[in-house]
């Protein structure tokens, strides 16, 4: 196993009395999967806005490709290639598809004058290229608005995709997709990782696509880590099993 | 662009060039009209392409007002002993010294009007939606009330600049012709703006901004440069509306926010929001509304303005470009999922029958 991209380490973050994250420390692994679960409640979402700069921390470390990220801003964090995705997908509803990809091209690879010019050819043709990866180009001329809860899910993936980014962040994937695009979705999801090389960390309900397809597990419970481990370790994890079921 | 397209927009820019010696009672007011056009089209630059509707950018157009007046006066007389003589007695201008004036005052005027924007953007852009607008206004509400007790640059009489070296009638064309010329330049600009990914950044921004900036777009700047670009076009037209107008005084009409400073909105909300066209159409009828109002039902001019702002308001909250946009989305390149359903079924329809 390679070295860890994404190190945090003993984060806390409390909103008033509520203790959202508790000495929360993982690591993510450079070209892995990672998966985080936990009950609702349990911090995952939290977490993620932690690392990529949406709360800012009250104590501890974030460190991206070994650099501290707690005192930058989002679209700082985004441009060193850390991307996430968010749980109520978030697209341009009043643009086609296409526009959506096109917005969604790297800002960090673009020098100021870049910003002024039109899109080149490549760019609309890695849109399409996109778009028909998730399985969207005969819809890529339509409002993004008009679209499905799970389309949407997916352009919102395939415009991440459009953004180069060196770790996508995804919460919650396959929430609200019906069950037979989820497949689908995950053979994307590992496409996206082996052959794109993007490295995953995922926040997800859905034990099924989660056991499947992680490498490596953290699960959450009242904002403090639970337990760690490969999936079957997680699965047999009593206290795992506890967290999500309501045992005290 | 297809030939109609290029039919129309001839069509258009000789009727903008020839319209002062078709209607030549109408020069002022038709200059009056394209001030309007300035000011609406960069209005919606921040209000309708980027979702931060500024009530403050009457504040260019005055500060560009007293940055060209002080410039054109300074450059040939004291300023002060200028003012405080109110213009009397110490009015000669050259033609050479009013055109150096005017042309570097203009541009002065622009470019610190760009650099006011910057600043203010710094300072404002972490307000959003209404607070923004608020903000805004008070900015160009301080700045009047500032500059009117300002002796120095005029107090609350304000500045008398030189008159028009040549006949009145000449300078009537000129000042036309001055903002036409300004007029179809931010329209070509903005044209061109729009369809570079800095217009997609700025139309990301307004449709939700912090997905632009989980996304890595550099939000900050692409506020800070649209503001500015438009900060700038309004300052020059305010430089060349203080010299047409003469004599200008501080609250009333440089930085008069119960008038342009809201026309301007008007006008956008009235030709339809983050369109190209919407607030030129929205200008030229508002402009005319108003005109036609003020003319032939004088005393009911503000009841006649409120009612129209009430209708956009209620009845068309999208203006005029946004009502068509919805009626005929093929104008618009836009497609509709229920279009394309029925015109598979049809084509469906037809295969089967063959």
């Amino acid at each position: 196993m390679s070295g860890a991209i994404i190190e945090v380490e003993k984060v806390c973050k409390s909103f008033g009395g509520v203790h959202a994250n508790k000495d929360v420390s993982l690591s993510v692994a450079e070209g892995g999967i990672t998966g985080l679960i936990g009950p609702n409640g349990s911090g995952k979402t939290t977490l993620f806005n932690c690392i990529v700069g949406y709360h800012p921390i009250d104590s501890g470390s974030v460190k991206f490709e070994g650099r501290e990220l707690s005192r930058l801003l989002v679209p700082q964090i985004a441009r060193l290639g850390l991307l996430r995705t968010f749980q109520q997908t978030r697209i341009y509803g009043d643009m086609d598809c296409v526009d959506n990809m096109l917005i969604s091209i790297p800002h960090r690879k673009m020098s100021f004058a870049d910003m002024f010019k039109h899109n080149a050819k490549a760019d609309y043709e890695q849109a399409d290229r996109l778009l028909d990866f998730v399985g969207l180009y005969e819809k890529r001329f339509l409002r993004a608005g008009s679209l499905s809860f799970g389309q949407q899910k997916l352009l919102e993936f395939a415009m991440a995709l459009m953004n180069e980014p060196t770790v996508l962040m995804l919460d919650e994937p396959t929430a609200g997709i019906n069950p037979t695009l989820i497949n689908g979705l995950i053979d994307r999801l590992r496409m996206a990782n082996s052959e794109f090389g993007i490295t995953l960390f995922i926040i997800e309900h859905n034990m099924r696509v989660i056991m499947n397809m992680a490498d490596h597990i953290y699960c959450l419970a009242h904002g403090e880590m639970l337990a760690s481990g490969n999936p079957s370790e997680i699965q047999n994890d009593q206290r795992v099993i506890d967290a999500y079921l309501g045992a005290h | 662009m297809n030939m109609n397209k290029i039919i129309l927009y001839a069509a258009l820019l000789a009727f903008s060039l020839g319209a002062p010696f078709m209607f030549p009672n109408y020069v002022a007011s038709l200059t009056l009209m394209w001030l309007m056009i300035i000011v609406s089209l960069t209005w919606d630059m921040t209000g309708g392409q980027m979702g931060y509707n500024s009530l403050g950018n009457i504040f260019f157009y005055g500060t560009g007002m007293y940055v060209a007046a002080l410039i054109g006066i300074g450059m040939v007389y004291n300023v002060g002993q200028y003012t405080s003589a109110a213009g009397g007695g110490i009015q000669d201008f050259t033609p050479t010294q009013y055109f150096t004036g005017l042309s570097v005052g203009a541009l002065a005027a622009g470019v610190f009007c760009a650099f006011c924007a910057l600043l203010l953007g710094y300072l404002l852009f972490g307000l959003r939606g209404p607070y923004f607008a608020i903000g805004t206004l008070g900015v160009a509400i301080a700045a009047g009330e500032l500059v009117s007790n300002w002796e120095w640059a005029g107090g609350g009489q304000g500045i008398s600049l030189p008159v028009f070296p040549y006949s009145l009638e000449i300078g009537k064309y000129f000042f036309y012709y001055l903002f036409a010329v300004l007029g179809i330049g931010t329209f070509i600009f903005l044209n061109w703006l729009y369809s570079t990914r800095f217009g997609a950044a700025v139309n990301a921004i307004r449709d939700d901004e912090e997905k632009a900036e989980a996304m890595g777009i550099h939000t900050l700047r692409y506020k800070l440069i649209t503001w500015s670009i438009a900060a700038f076009i309004v300052g020059m037209a305010g430089a060349f509306s203080g010299y047409q107008l003469i004599q200008f005084e501080p609250i009333e009409t440089a930085y008069q926010t119960i008038n342009l400073g809201l026309f301007m909105v008007v006008c956008v909300l009235l030709g339809g929001k983050g369109t190209l066209w919407g607030p030129v159409i929205g200008a030229v009828l508002f402009h005319t509304f108003k005109e036609v109002t003020w003319t032939y039902f004088l005393g009911w001019q503000w009841v006649g303005l409120g009612v129209l702002v009430v209708v956009t308001v209620v009845f068309f909250q999208d203006g005029l470009m946004g009502w068509l946009k919805q009626i005929r989305p093929e104008w618009f390149g836009l497609r509709v999922e229920q279009r394309i359903a029925a015109a598979e079924a049809a084509e469906a329809k037809a295969e089967a029958a063959q």
